[in-house]
Order: C-alpha cells, then structure tokens, then sequence
C-alpha cells in the first residue's frame, strides 16, 4: 500500500467576507501527480498554499509529507524543508547569485556546508538544465531559466511533496516548453507533485488525476482521461469547452 | 478676447515669448546685482587671501572632527536605527509600540535639545554617569539618537518594499521568520535604502556643527566651531567661506553619490 503524503479534510478558508474555499476534502499518495484546474479565483492557489501554510486555513485540517499542519504544535519550518514549493512569479532571491539562491537554505536550514550546498546546487542545476549561469543573477536569466532555478532550489532540500502555482503562467509561451520538460522529468522520477496548472496538455499527458475546482469546492475528480475529455458535470464542460476552444 | 487674437500668436510663440520675458527678468536681476553691489567691501569681508592662508593647517582638525562626529552619529544610528526597524515590523506589538514611540519622540524632537540632554541634563540627573569616549561619545549619543528615529524610518520603508514574494519564498524553504529577515530581507531592505541613508549622512554632516554647545576645546572643535573662532580672531568673514567651502566638499560629492545610487537603483 502506498503512503498518503497529503490529506486534506473541510478545508476551508475565508478572506474578509469573501470565503474562498468552501470544504475541501483532498488525499494524495505518495508518487502521484495531481493536477488542479479551474477558472480563475475558483481557490486553487489558495489551496495550493494551505498546504504548507503560507495560507492559514479558517477552518480544517491538513496533513501534509507526514506532519500534521494544522497541529496547534506544528514545527511548520521543520515540515516545509519537505515540502517544495515553486511560484508563479519564481520569487528567487534577488541579491544573490543564481548558486546561492540554491545553496542558501541547504546551508542555513539544513546547516550543510558551504561546499557541500554548491555542490548540490550544481548537481540540481544540471538537473534542471541551467549551467553556465552559477555567479548570475536571477535578472540576467530568461523566465524559463529562473524558473529552472526555482525548481532546482526546492529540490535541493530533498523535498517528499512538490507544489506549483502555476509555474508556466508568468512565462513567454516558447519558454513555458523547458519548464515543462522539467517538470515532466520529475513526475517520470516518481516525485509526488501537486501543480496548478493552465497547461490542460501537460495535465492530460504526466496527471495521474485531475482536480477541478470551482467556487471553492472540488467539482469533479478522475483521471486525465475521463476528466479532460469527457467530465461528466455541466461546470466542468463548461469550463473545459472555453479553455480548449477559446475562438469557438 | 476673442478667437482671431487668440489665433495671432500661436502656441509655440506663446511659450517663445514667455521664456523671453524669464531670461530678461533674470539677466536684469543678475546686472542690477553686479551694478549695485560694493564689491571692493565683499572682497574686504570674505575673500582675504592671507587669512584663508593662515586658518591652514590647524582647520584640517577641525575637518577631520567634522568628518568624525558625522561618522560616530550615523554608526550609532545605524545600530540602534535598524534593530528598531526590524521592531516596527515585528508580530510582536510591545516592539512595535516601543519602537513607534521612540521614533515619534526623538524625531519631534530638535537634535540641538537632544544634545544638551545627552551633554547636560543625563550628566547631572545621573551623577557619577560619564558617557564613554568624553565629547567623542557624547557626539555619537547625542547625535546618533535623532539620527536612529530618521534611519529607522528609512529601513522600515525598505523592508516594506521588499516584495512579499520573496518572504514566501523563504518561508516556503523552512527558513524562520528571523532567519528569512536576516538572509532574505534585510540584505535587499539595506541596497533599497542606500540612497535616503545617503541623505542622512549629509544631514548628519551639517547637524555635527550643533556639537559646539557641549564645549569644545581647540582639539574637538568641529568646522562651524572654528570658523566662527576664526572670524573672532580676524574680525573678517574669510573664515565662514573656507568652512563652508569644506563642507560643500563633504556634502556635494554625498548628494552626487545619492543621485547616482536613486537611478542605478530604478535601473535594477
């Protein structure tokens, strides 16, 4: 039987008045690439980010890489070198060199050396395919390089979990191929992966399932397959009809 | 008026005729100045060549006591100023009202009464207590405590600026809260706030001539100090244009450096 490294149970989550997520019950096993789609403002950033609690959820529960999130005692720093994250916006850190914005937290958080953190970073940065670029800075690097990095940072934890909000969304549409090369590279290594993602292609060919949200609650679940081609409620089809046909 | 003499000039000769009429008045500001001015009596007053002569070397220590309670004030500054920064972001709201209210109270405040409080009022309050480093401490004190409350502003206002995003980051990496300040924030909060801390400093150079009222010896006397030694002695005001011209030479090149750092900093 394999391990369950994300439960998630009446998650809800409420900005203001505006309560974004409205009862999410989600369990994601161990090697299992998941990908969450739906129209804009439907939460799945929102839900993305509660699981390592960049988002304080209002009400629920959530496990997450084996630590109990919400836990009143939670070591949320201990449970979130598990858990990668990768942004939008990559958010690499602006000051440094592209092999310290890799080796910070390794050398920090995980007190690895200095010289065992680059090398480390160097190993991940073949991974991701970015080499060449060590003493750069993350603003001479294209978005699909920067993003690279910003995978290649999180792996160099040694993460069990990899989350993605939406890695390719910010990126010029012949650089969003290379971050998803990576990605799919990962998923064939067997690393558990939630993404948020637009990218209904790359859902249908690496997904082991696909989760459509909309207005705060999990619409409809199932394989790549089923969900993608025919799902089976009228907001799924909608929302599937105006993304893969946008002119019809 | 109506539309045919409105239409008799147009609007680039409107503008032609306007910055005319302002070089005109200016030139004419500019003669009448020269015209009615005793130059031989300004002369007499500011530009006596043997008394400039003779204010050298000894205004060098004077300069370099300039130079050294600007520097002394700022380093104080900075340990105090940006500690009280990290307090006025802090979860933490004791810090952050402890640190609001020191900022209000000591930008409220003259730097010339905080002077006298450090120099006089703690002396004599507190008997027995010596600030360490005699006038040199006192300076950095005294100082140093208006300048941190500015300086506190400035970092606060930069670690505002850092980008959320790169908090989340670091968070999401497992780094605490402290650590993600101290490797993520406060490096990139200081490269925002270089240029208003360049300002600060020039600040700070001018309001080091306010260390007089401490009392100072021939051998802490600071620029202004000397100068107006100077223009007792000579009974001439030579001495006010060298002083002043040394601290152009101090604070223009800091203004430049300040420009520089705003536009290479819009750049980044």
């Amino acid at each position: 039987m394999s391990t369950r490294l994300v439960t998630i149970r009446g998650l809800h989550k409420r900005f203001g008045d505006n309560e974004v997520l409205r009862g999410i019950d989600l369990d994601i096993d161990e090697g299992e690439v998941v990908c969450l789609i739906g129209p804009s403002g439907s939460g799945k950033s929102t839900l993305l980010r509660c699981i390592n609690l960049l988002e304080p959820p209002t009400s629920g529960t959530v496990g997450a890489a084996g630590h109990d999130m919400t836990h009143p005692d939670a070591d949320l720093d201990a449970a979130r070198r598990e858990i990668g994250m990768v942004f939008q916006h990559f958010n690499l850190f602006s000051h440094l060199t592209i092999l310290d914005n890799i080796a910070i937290a390794q050398r920090r958080v995980l007190g690895r050396s200095k010289a065992e953190a680059h090398a480390e970073a160097r190993r991940r940065l073949a991974e991701v395919g970015v080499e060449g670029k060590e003493r750069a800075k993350p603003a001479q690097l294209s978005g699909g390089q920067q993003q690279r990095v910003a995978i290649a940072r999180a792996l160099a934890m040694g993460p069990t979990l990899m989350l993605f909000d939406e890695p390719t969304s910010a990126l010029d549409p012949e650089l969003v191929g290379e971050v998803l090369a990576v990605m799919r590279g990962l998923a064939a290594d067997g690393m558990t992966m939630l993404v948020v993602t637009h990218e209904m292609s790359f859902a249908r060919e690496v997904a082991d399932r696909v989760v459509f949200l909309d207005g705060g609650v999990i619409v409809e679940q199932g394989p790549p397959s089923q969900m993608l081609t025919e799902p089976t409620t009228e907001r799924a089809q909608s929302f599937l009809r105006r993304v893969l046909h946008p002119v019809d | 008026m109506n539309a045919a003499q409105r239409t008799a000039l147009t609007v680039r000769g409107r503008r032609r005729l306007t910055r005319t009429v302002q070089y005109g008045v200016f030139a004419a500001a500019l003669i009448a100045l020269i015209a009615l001015a005793d130059w031989g009596r300004i002369a007499d007053s500011f530009l006596q060549v043997d008394i400039a002569a003779d204010m050298f070397p000894a205004v060098w220590t004077a300069f370099g006591n300039t130079v050294a309670y600007t520097l002394l004030a700022f380093v104080f500054g900075m340990l105090v100023g940006v500690p009280l920064a990290l307090m006025r972001v802090s979860g933490f709201g004791p810090y952050r009202w402890l640190s609001t209210v020191y900022v209000e109270v000591f930008r409220g405040l003259p730097a010339l009464l905080v002077l006298f409080l450090v120099g006089f009022a703690v002396p004599q309050a507190f008997p027995g207590v010596t600030w360490p480093g005699g006038v040199y401490g006192q300076v950095a004190i005294g100082l140093g405590l208006t300048s941190s409350a500015y300086i506190a502003e400035s970092v606060r206002a930069g670690i505002q600026a850092v980008p959320p995003g790169q908090v989340e980051a670091a968070r999401s990496l497992g780094m605490s809260h402290t650590r993600t300040m101290i490797s993520i924030v406060l490096p990139q909060a200081l490269r925002i706030v270089v240029p208003p801390l360049t300002n600060e400093l020039v600040l700070l150079t001018k309001d080091s001539s306010l260390v007089y009222v401490l009392g100072v010896t021939a051998s802490t006397m600071e620029l202004t100090r000397f100068a107006r030694s100077e223009l007792t002695d000579t009974a001439n005001a030579t001495p006010l244009l060298v002083g002043g011209l040394l601290y152009l030479l101090l604070t223009v090149p800091l203004s430049a450096l300040a420009r520089r750092l705003e536009t290479k900093g819009d750049r980044r």
